[in-house]
């Protein structure tokens, strides 16, 4: 084929009981680029990315590698030839040091029985990780790592693979603006090295930062590719959805009411300091801040997640010592956690279990669940959010990100809060379904709630926020109302 | 930022994360230490070479069930099954070994070969269905009593060669047999567990499956080796049980999965998989013995060893997991 390319795909498709997930999908991958792989979630992005790994096998189509086809369907084979991939779920093992897990089934090409010369991998991870320019001791058990050193042996993991493919999925999801620069350092270098990337992610400057070039999925569907400098964020917008968004934060119609929630000189130590603000029925409060800047913590705490210090809650007037979870749920706080997976739902249930979760009492008489009510206000939810969904009793493990986080939402809802905390609503979460977040946040305002939202993504706090506070090191350096912020201001009061 | 070393790319020093690991690792061991020596202090009897190696002796059985029972909780696993191969070498290996029939090896490969093959049997199961290997074990379980006793029609296979009474009754260098049998499996266990590939794999499978997969880890192949040798290791307890009690019984070893399990999970292995050591599950072994030979020792009757036997199960995984550092 073209000695041009590295990687060749032609004609892919996948069908999962009867769905086509991918239909004659192509791509061609050059020698030292990155290539975005972009589309909204359900495009098809990691299906494919699976047949390319040999996770799965795919129903037709043909992968050529450095000339010869790939039979992808055996993990080793691939990984062998030189494809390795980073998973958005950092897959290491928690126990093992950073050396063991970077030659993780690689140890030693004498089979089951033979030794591992521990010295040997312990320098040459060291060696390779001083090359990356990361100074993480091979030793080191991977449990006390933090997310971005995880990725950073993952990467190493892969070049000690000798990989001339690497894919990247949604590599920066958990990363600080300081540590994706060192992420994007290190992309470059194996760029010249020769190394071809392909890269996944939702994040648009990102995108157009990093990429050399664009190919867009819809639907399981190839649209195009395109170099990036051809393309600019509405274009690209345009070809994954389908259509145009015109304004991706819609307007608000709220009046803003009575005071809701009112937070006093809030502390926890070595986490944050005289937190003070209020939020009134109607009105979005954007908190912005750098990682590790105390905006989570001051959620989890308001929401009995965490032990407060000192300071006072008052919700409606009242002084509420909310001590669990539980006891801000009663007080009529919802709160949906950045971490999706950790603390949003119970993968392993239904939709309709985990949206009526919260407020399982309003649907039960005494001890026994009242199975038509459960079902009637799950149905009603379900149209009223438009989650999409097979029905009440689909696992939510099976829905896309966007429908998992309405499904969050939902059970916050049910239990009829007056304040709502939003961590991070969109994470992870692709263009489409943001825009039907956001109008959902709209319509939780409308309907006279307050909100709180937490966000990294500064658009989205400009778009959405009535006032924002701003917080530096656990300490609020600015409460911004909404002429007076624009991106420069909020991150001029965030590195304060 | 184009230089490749550059020290300002370091994300996040991990000196700040490191957690000091206080006595988690050791705090087994210091137990074990101090409930010797307060039982040295209370009974007399009980720090005497000839009291410490009937102590060890009797350990023997079960710190071997517990060493292949660790390997399979490592990757996540659990053999329920072990007791039940204990009887069917028993019963297997016996009937090999009687006087001026067979020299002592066939007894021996015949019964390792036993709990080989049902090792190896729980492992195609579990590996070719999707069914958790706490329930293919059970099966395994009461297949291997129904097996022992079809074997052996139900009676003990007695009248046992005096070569095959040596291997758990004898003395080598004036040290009973069953502690060198002992000692060699710890080593060679030890070394499986520490220094091999394979070892390497089984806190892979159990430290994150999906890590391992993605790695090129064969599942399947380290789950397979796991179990087979843990009926292989059960085999070898059944061969010594036999020898020591000069017969081959159908109901032995009732129960001794428990023990096996009780002394990894003491020793510091944790039952979600992905840690333990041998040296913990030998020491978790010893602890038990310990415990039970000092309460015989005080006249303790065996119904209240086992709540005392119970309450330091409990009280070493509490131990153990508020050591565990927290997120």
């Amino acid at each position: 084929m073209n000695p041009y390319y590295i990687l060749t795909v032609r004609g892919l498709t996948k069908t999962f009981s009867g769905v086509k997930a991918l239909d004659q999908v192509q791509l061609n991958l050059r020698k030292g680029e990155v290539h975005a792989l972009m589309g909204e979630n359900g495009a098809g992005k990691s299906t494919f990315m699976k047949i390319l790994i040999g996770l799965h096998t795919p129903d037709s189509g043909e992968i050529v590698f450095e000339g010869s086809e790939l039979k992808a369907s055996d993990v080793n084979e691939v990984l062998k030839k030189g494809i390795s991939m980073i998973h958005q779920e950092i897959l290491i093992v928690p126990e093992l040091t950073v050396a063991q897990n970077i030659f993780l089934g690689r140890e030693s090409n004498r089979g089951f029985f033979s030794w591992i010369d521990e010295k040997k991998l312990n320098q040459k991870a060291g060696v390779l990780l001083e090359q990356m320019g990361v100074t993480i001791s091979p030793t080191t058990p991977m449990k006390y790592l933090s997310v971005a050193e995880m990725q950073m042996v993952e990467i190493a993991k892969a070049i000690s693979n000798d990989a001339k493919v690497i894919i990247m999925d949604e590599p920066t999801s958990a990363l600080s603006d300081k540590e994706v620069a060192t992420l994007f350092g290190i992309i470059r270098d194996l760029k010249k090295k020769g190394v071809a990337i392909i890269y996944i992610s939702h994040k648009m400057d990102e995108i157009f930062e990093i990429s050399d070039t664009i190919t867009v999925l819809r639907d399981g569907n190839y649209i195009d590719t395109k170099p990036a400098a051809e393309l600019d964020t509405p274009t690209l917008i345009k070809l994954m959805v389908g259509r145009e968004i015109e304004n991706l934060f819609p307007a608000s119609v709220a009046q803003k009411g009575a005071e809701i929630l009112l937070v006093k000189n809030l502390s926890r130590a070595g986490k944050f300091s005289n937190i003070t603000f209020a939020v009134h029925a109607g009105e979005v409060l954007g908190i912005a801040g750098l990682m590790g800047a105390g905006r989570t913590e001051i959620a989890r705490a308001i929401f009995g997640l965490d032990p407060v210090d000192s300071g006072e809650v008052y919700l409606k007037g009242n002084q509420l010592i909310i001590k669990t979870p539980q006891d801000a749920i009663r007080s009529g706080i919802g709160y949906v956690s950045e971490d999706r997976k950790k603390l949003g739902f119970i993968p392993g249930m239904s939709v309709k279990h985990n949206m009526t979760l919260a407020s399982l009492p309003n649907h039960a008489k005494g001890l026994f669940i009242q199975d038509k009510s459960e079902t009637a206000t799950a149905a009603q939810m379900i149209a009223d959010l438009r989650i999409k969904t097979a029905g009440a009793d689909q696992k939510v493990t099976f829905l896309s990100g966007g429908n998992q986080q309405k499904v969050v939402i939902g059970k916050v809802l049910l239990a009829s809060p007056d304040l709502v905390i939003l961590d991070e609503p969109t994470r992870g979460i692709d263009v489409g379904a943001k825009f039907e977040i956001y109008k959902l946040i709209n319509r939780l305002v409308s309907d006279g709630i307050a909100v709180i939202m937490i966000s990294s993504e500064l658009p989205e706090i400009l778009g959405l926020s009535d006032r924002i506070l701003v917080l530096s090191k656990g300490k609020q350096t600015a409460l911004l109302t909404k002429a007076e912020a624009t991106q420069e201001t909020i991150l001029q009061y965030a590195v304060h | 930022m184009e230089n490749p070393v550059q020290t300002d790319r370091n994300p996040v020093g991990i000196s700040t994360k490191k957690r000091i690991r206080g006595i988690g690792q050791y705090g087994i061991f210091i137990a074990f230490i101090l409930i010797c020596l307060v039982l040295s202090v209370v009974t007399p009897k009980f720090l005497t070479v000839s009291n410490l190696t009937i102590v060890v002796t009797q350990v023997s059985i079960n710190a071997l069930l517990a060493f292949g029972v660790t390997f399979v909780i490592i990757t996540g696993g659990i053999d329920l099954s072990i007791g039940s191969i204990v009887a069917v070498t028993s019963v297997v290996a016996a009937s090999f070994a009687h006087p001026d029939t067979y020299p002592v090896v066939v007894p021996i490969l015949t019964g390792l070969a036993a709990g080989l093959i049902l090792g190896a049997f729980n492992g195609l199961v579990i590996t070719k269905s999707k069914v958790p290997p706490f329930i293919v074990t059970l099966g395994t379980m009461t297949i291997g009593r129904g097996l022992a006793l079809i074997l052996s029609k139900g009676r003990p296979v007695s009248n046992l060669s005096d070569s095959f009474n040596f291997i758990g009754g004898g003395h080598l260098l004036g040290i009973p047999t069953p502690i060198l049998i002992l000692i060699v499996f710890f080593i060679i266990c030890s070394v499986v567990l520490k220094k091999t590939v394979l070892g390497r794999y089984m806190y892979a499978v159990g430290g994150n499956e999906q890590a391992a997969q993605a790695s090129g880890i064969q599942l399947n192949k380290v789950k397979m080796v796991v179990y087979t040798l843990c009926g292989g290791l059960a085999a070898l307890a059944g061969i010594l049980l036999t020898s020591r009690i000069t017969t081959g019984q159908p109901n032995a070893g009732v129960g001794f999965e428990l023990d096996a399990i009780a002394a990894a999970i003491i020793g510091g292995t944790s039952t979600s998989g992905g840690t333990g050591t041998m040296t913990g599950t030998l020491i978790g072994a010893l602890l038990i013995g310990v415990i039970s030979n000092g309460l015989d020792l005080m006249n303790v009757t065996s119904y209240y060893q086992q709540v005392v036997m119970g309450v330091i199960i409990i009280g070493a995984v509490v131990l153990d997991s508020l050591n565990q550092p927290k997120s």
